[in-house]
């Protein structure tokens, strides 16, 4: 292979990009020197097994990858504003919307969620970490080198470009020759791995790890959410895994699972994707569900209404998450009986979709609402997602989908429930739990500015779509011509893309604002809340619990509250605390992980060996390691409580 | 840390456990490569195969007989079972078209 085709040429875009990439990498490496960090950082960050300083590792991966997403969203945006445009052409505008797609689904949506849920599971359930610490590094290195592997793409190799879904035979050796579309499936099993680790690891903790006198039934509904998206993960990602390890085998070493020829079945590959794909939806749409009922609850200072319905109907939703997916292709030609089934199973899961909304508007009923940031990005996802859900409905009907499918009505549809459900979700619990992160608040009046720009922005970007698709403007054409009269509808949805990044920006901002000048949580409880989050101090103890509390109802903390005892600690009760040692091994393995990926992707086979033994060594040594921890003892704890607490 | 179970000083099951599972891959390994049989009973072969090698690997090594509550045990394997029949069938039913 020559250097010329090792490296992407060709493009200005991708030399500013190579020259930002080289500029950066030596900002960080001259900062870290310059200031003497680098053993801050494997000490306190690489090494760490801590959940809610692996939970903000998630959370800015997250957020740098919403970043790259959005840089991608902008780009196609500007492409289609006007007709005939030649800002992109054809290949560079199908390799960013892939990865777009893949990025925003994967790399943003998903770990912003799992870091929001490291930080405040274990925090909600009483327990002082998740069940296995050691693990849940290793999942979010694996995750963090497989998005690394997916984003160097663009400028090592080239980007996939057979769409975020990746179907065959496009994405197959025959019309995808590149190296891109092997990036997707390496890197895309990499960090799936992490993520089948999360939920195992999540779903033993709830389990077994929750405080006493926590029954199932008094789990707040966040940690209710992420249960049952444990139980998606752990049933759904085994599907991709297999998938892309056929598409892997396709690719590499000309297996015919999915080609048109020898007996390989090309629309097997769809059908696999999606029997993984849609519960894949709900794994992001779950927690953020849950998210608003944290948030409703505590800002209408009710308790959440129909606690049990909503309960009941996320796990009709998750068994019901399971037998729709084939609404995602009802025009490859199944016939009548296989779309009428999928179809009247996709229309079901509105009910208890809908059962939610009601319980959310009920909880809001006679409430002494508090119109903080985190409660707008809550109000606004009600009615917003509510037009998602509804076209989704038309969408579910398999005779009119044959209007709809691919059309710009689907990108307006699913963009409105992902954005105005996952991603309006993610930056309420930003906003709601940041105090527990770093110790100080967001600033309000930033976060108010970024939920409205961001919010209309959204609306007069992906509303006209709904047009847009029905006047019969098809998702991933790079470009259309004068006559259609598409022109006016696209300039707005530019503007509003282009206002949804101006919101981007100052959230950006309020994180550096807040940094240096947000208001100090010295309460632990900013927000009056509910739950036993709220209990511990900002930022929370690395123990979280000095004493573990014992939960006499839902809404465990404000019982405590409302009993007039708090949750008091009495300092003779401490025992040393038992806390797991770090360990650098986690992030060694992942980097070995993402060598291997690397020699995958070009073939070069014997670094993939190379890369291989180290993982399985690392796999031994962990075998072999008796390290079983540490305590903190009584002295220690008593200077952190009397520190942080406030009655002391 | 709370419960202790009974470990045996070494570990016999899991590497009986392990040396079953690399004869039965190797097995159907064997089976679709060098058998010279037809495609169904090919088919037939690794499947069984298959299925032996899930079970055997429920109880060397996934503690399927070590729990404290059968009734978890059974609801995981039910729905196990349900999850497995939903894309296995399903998928057939749905790809039945191309077949």
């Amino acid at each position: 292979m020559k250097w010329s085709e090792f490296f992407v040429t060709g493009e200005p875009l991708i030399y500013a990009a190579d020259v930002s990439i080289v500029l950066t990498v030596i900002g960080i490496v001259f900062i870290l020197t310059y200031f003497k960090k680098w053993k801050w950082l494997w000490d306190e960050w690489l090494t760490t097994v801590d959940h809610k300083k692996i939970g903000v590792m998630y959370i800015i991966s997250a957020v740098l990858m919403l970043f790259r997403g959005g840089v991608d969203a902008l780009l196609m945006r500007a492409q289609l504003t006007a007709p005939n445009m030649k800002f992109l052409d054809s290949q560079h505008y199908n390799e960013i919307f892939t990865t777009h797609g893949t990025i925003m689904i994967l790399f943003m949506a998903m770990p912003f969620i799992i870091g929001l849920m490291n930080i405040v599971v274990p925090l909600q359930i009483g327990a002082r970490d998740v069940a296995y610490p050691y693990l849940n590094a290793l999942s979010f290195w694996l995750f963090f080198v497989g998005a690394m592997l997916f984003n160097i793409a663009f400028v090592i190799g080239g980007s996939p470009d057979a769409g975020w879904t990746a179907y065959f035979p496009l994405a197959g050796n025959e019309f995808s020759p590149g190296v891109g579309n092997n990036y997707y499936a390496v890197a895309l099993q990499i960090s799936g791995i992490g993520t089948l680790m999360t939920g195992i690891n999540f779903l033993v903790t709830i389990l077994k790890m929750r405080a006493l006198g926590m029954t199932l039934m008094r789990m707040p509904m966040f940690t209710w959410t992420i249960l049952i998206t444990c139980v998606l993960i752990i049933f759904a990602f085994p599907v991709l895994t297999v998938a892309l390890a056929l598409m892997t085998f396709d690719r590499l070493f000309d297996t015919q699972f999915f080609t048109m020829a020898n007996g390989g079945m090309s629309m097997l590959w769809a059908n696999l994707f999606w029997i993984w794909g849609h519960p894949e939806v709900y794994i992001v749409i779950l927690p953020s569900f849950g998210i608003f009922s944290e948030v409703v609850s505590t800002f209408a200072r009710k308790r959440l209404f129909g606690y049990k319905a909503m309960v009941g109907s996320i796990v009709g939703i998750a068994f019901l998450s399971f037998i729709v997916w084939v609404h995602h292709f009802f025009t490859m030609g199944a016939g009548a009986a296989v779309n009428s089934f999928f179809s009247i199973t996709t229309m079901a899961i509105a009910i208890p979709t809908g059962v939610k909304i009601f319980n959310w508007l009920f909880t809001l009923r006679k409430g002494r609402i508090r119109f903080t940031t985190a409660m707008l990005w809550s109000l606004a996802f009600i009615p917003n997602f509510v037009i998602g859900g509804v076209t989704g409905v038309m969408l579910a009907m398999a005779a009119a989908d044959y209007q709809y499918h691919n059309s710009y009505f689907l990108i307006a549809h699913f963009h409105y429930v992902l954005i105005a459900g996952t991603v309006f979700a993610c930056f309420a619990g930003l906003h709601y739990w940041y105090p527990k992160m770093f110790g100080h608040m967001l600033n309000e009046r930033l976060g108010k500015w970024t939920f409205w720009l961001f919010m209309i922005g959204f609306n007069v970007c992906f509303f006209p779509m709904y047009f847009l698709g029905l006047m019969g403007m098809t998702r991933r054409m790079y470009t259309y011509s004068a006559g259609l009269g598409w022109t006016p509808l696209n300039v707005v949805a530019t503007i509003g893309a282009a206002l949804m990044g101006i919101g981007f920006l100052v959230l950006c901002y309020n994180i550096y604002y807040s940094a240096r000048y947000g208001e100090r949580d010295m309460t632990g409880d900013p927000w009056d809340g509910r739950t036993l989050e709220w209990a511990t101090s900002s930022p929370v103890a690395h123990y979280n619990f000095a004493v573990i509390p014992e939960v006499k109802d839902l809404d465990a903390y404000w019982e405590m509250k409302k009993s007039g005892k708090g949750f008091e600690m009495d300092e003779e009760k401490l025992k040393p605390i038992h806390m797991p040692s770090n360990s650098g091994r986690p992030f060694l393995i992942s980097i070995a992980f993402f060598f291997a990926g690397f020699g995958l992707v070009f073939k070069w086979f014997t670094l993939a060996i190379i890369a291989a033994v180290f993982i399985i060594l690392g796999l031994i040594l962990r075998s072999f390691d008796d390290d079983d921890g540490y305590y903190i003892s009584v002295d220690e704890i008593k200077r952190t409580e009397r520190l942080t607490r406030k009655e002391a | 840390m709370g419960t202790n179970y009974h470990h045996e000083t070494f570990p016999w099951k899991h590497i009986v456990g392990f040396i079953l599972s690399l004869v039965l891959t190797f097995a159907a390994l064997w089976i679709a490569f060098s058998s010279g049989l037809a495609t169904k009973a090919i088919l037939t072969g690794i499947v069984v195969l298959a299925v032996l090698q899930a079970v055997l690997q429920l109880f060397m090594f996934m503690h399927v007989t070590e729990s404290d509550s059968g009734k978890i045990q059974t609801i995981n394997m039910a729905y196990s079972f349900f999850i497995a029949i939903v894309v296995v069938a399903g998928s057939i039913w749905t790809m039945a078209f191309v077949l």
